[in-house]
């Protein structure tokens, strides 16, 4: 197995406590890995940690061989490892198409440009309208993102990240805040994915965890305590005990 | 569905061109307003091309507040360096031809953005607020004390800029000054209209609107703030140089804490973040300030602050601003019932 992305021996103290400790993972391509944990395991901050948002007290994050660990968030981005985040961040008086437009010329390193209009380049708008049809948004792609539901930013959240075409992507509860409806499109939406691509999914549906998942790892308070397979991770006494309790018990009911 | 999504493809398609529209309305308005101040104000030139020299530094702040979301309330500093680059070529080095002065004030604008970015860029918020205040009062001391280069607290005199072309001399009533203004705003709005539609210009709104989503889309933040802030320089530089040429001297007074603050107002006032605003709120507060203060010498700053505080409490957005929204709104509603 190539590993594409690795992260090892990861640690971070917020003060006394330790929120990610000694944490390692790799990640091959085509990966469908999710990453679970009770509420305060520190899942976010494992992002945060290896996207460069937050600086490690030690460790090594690695993408495709080359040390990213000292880089800023942007330098990550631009070799790949792409995330979307937890509360939606995005451009409020912006609309969809302009975001995706964006990501589309920044990563084809054309967003310094300072003349001509990304609507007038065909190639940018059949790769924006076919993005935002997949996710659903066509038609709101004139609106203004402060205008629409906050479950539709959502999808504009993983449209984007579509858009900047990763070869990790760590997707931060994608599905939370989304209308039930919605998250078959972004099931829909990851399966259109190229299966090369490494995904690292952190989410609490767990249903959703358990379709789209071929790795589950489990995290409680900074450590990770389970790396194996879906079907494992429920008869996994350590992760019921820790976590998982009425899921694997609902599981073995059904 | 299909029918929708048609229907708001077809929108798009309408959308780019209409944009483009409002940006030749934007030209013509000046050719227009630009006309009709030579023929209905002749004996004001001199006033409007303070306006016009004034409305450059404005759209050059609006270029780093309101579309980078950068606080600053030193941007004389760069408009101050465009004056006196425009004026010490001249009066020192014999650099009399109006377009190379011009030139010389939009480099040494743009040098000072470059210097004053790389400082006022450093913090954030409150902080940043502090160090381009920091950074006006240093330039301005600099100039004070380089006496022998800028004539001090008596100002830069001496400035006699040849004709422009060899054939348009400056003459008394400002005539020449006046169209040179015009010439210059006007060429500036179409680059600056360019640049704020650009992919550069969608990066500044993303700076703006969220530097984290902005970096996680792999841009440097920094580097698009500190290339806005040399292009921000250029143009307050312009304006410095037009200033300089037009009025044939160079005081501290264009370096001032009071021109940043007074700027800055200007662009509140008409609305942030559109280049429309800028030159609205320009005009509107130096046209109200002339007026009120040659009909009430005594209380006329009084009468400014209480438009000022009613525009802000008002109308938030600013005057073109909140007209902005007004008419897209109802567009908005009109277009609903159409579809109704």
């Amino acid at each position: 197995m190539n590993t594409l992305f690795e992260v090892s021996n990861l640690k971070k103290n917020f003060g006394a406590l330790a929120v990610t400790n000694n944490v390692s993972i790799g990640m091959a391509a085509g990966d469908r890995l999710a990453l679970i944990g009770p509420n305060g395991a520190g899942k976010t901050t494992f992002v945060n940690l290896v996207t460069g948002h937050i600086k490690p007290d030690s460790g090594r994050v690695t993408l495709s061989g080359e040390d990213v660990t000292g880089m800023r968030p942007a330098a990550r981005v631009q070799r790949g490892l792409i995330r979307s985040f937890q509360v939606t961040r995005l451009f409020p008086d912006m609309t969809p198409e302009e975001h995706v437009a964006l990501a589309i010329l920044q990563r084809d390193g054309k967003a310094g440009r300072m003349s001509g209009h990304y609507s007038a380049k065909p190639a940018v708008m059949k790769e924006v309208r076919e993005t935002l049809s997949i996710l659903g948004l066509i038609e709101l792609s004139h609106l203004k993102v402060r205008e629409i539901a906050y479950g539709q930013q959502r999808l504009l959240e993983i449209a984007l990240a579509m858009a900047l075409k990763p070869k990790v992507l760590l997707l931060d509860e994608p599905a939370a805040g989304v209308p039930q409806l919605e998250t078959t499109r972004i099931e829909r939406a990851l399966d259109q994915l190229p299966k090369d691509l490494a995904i690292l999914m952190i989410d609490h549906d767990m249903d959703l965890v358990f379709r789209f998942a071929t790795r589950v790892v489990v995290l409680a308070a900074g450590t990770v305590i389970f790396d194996g397979s879906p079907q494992a991770v429920t008869k996994d006494q350590r992760v019921r005990e820790a976590y998982l309790g009425s899921y694997a018990n609902a599981g073995s009911a059904a | 569905m299909a029918l929708s999504t048609q229907s708001t493809t077809g929108h798009g398609q309408a959308a780019a061109p209409r944009r483009t529209d409002r940006g030749v309305i934007g030209a013509a308005a000046i050719v227009v307003f630009g006309t009709a101040g030579y023929f209905v104000f002749p004996d004001n030139l001199a006033l409007l091309t303070h306006i016009i020299s004034t409305m450059l530094l404005v759209l050059a702040i609006d270029l780093v507040t309101g579309y980078c979301g950068v606080a600053t309330l030193g941007h004389a500093a760069l408009f101050g360096a465009g004056a006196y680059g425009a004026g010490i070529a001249a009066a020192h080095f014999g650099i009399t031809e109006p377009l190379t002065m011009t030139l010389v004030g939009v480099i040494c604008g743009s040098i000072a953005g470059l210097i004053s970015g790389i400082v006022v860029l450093r913090a954030h918020g409150l902080a940043q607020l502090v160090l381009s205040i920091a950074v006006i009062h240093l330039f301005q001391e600099a100039a004070n004390k380089a006496s022998a280069w800028t004539g001090g607290s008596d100002g830069l005199s001496g400035i006699m800029p040849d004709a422009v072309f060899g054939r348009f001399e400056f003459d008394l009533f400002g005539q020449t000054a006046y169209v040179y203004g015009v010439a210059l705003l006007l060429v500036t709005f179409v680059l600056l209209r360019i640049l704020v539609r650009s992919p550069f210009g969608m990066l500044a709104r993303g700076v703006k609107e969220d530097p984290v989503r902005l970096a996680a889309m792999g841009a440097s933040v920094q580097s698009v703030m500190i290339r806005m802030y040399i292009i921000s320089g250029a143009v307050a530089g312009l304006g410095g140089a037009l200033s300089a040429i037009s009025t044939q001297v160079v005081g501290l007074d264009s370096l001032s804490f009071t021109l940043s603050a007074e700027t800055l107002v200007m662009l509140v006032l008409g609305g942030t973040g559109s280049l429309y605003g800028a030159m609205v709120g320009t005009v509107v507060f130096m046209f109200f300030e002339d007026t009120v203060s040659a009909a009430n010498p005594f209380h006329w700053l009084t009468i400014v602050g209480a438009l000022l505080i009613a525009v802000v409490l008002f109308a938030p957005k600013g005057l073109y601003g909140t007209a902005a929204a007004f008419f897209e709104r109802r567009s908005r509603a009109g277009k609903g019932r159409d579809g109704a």
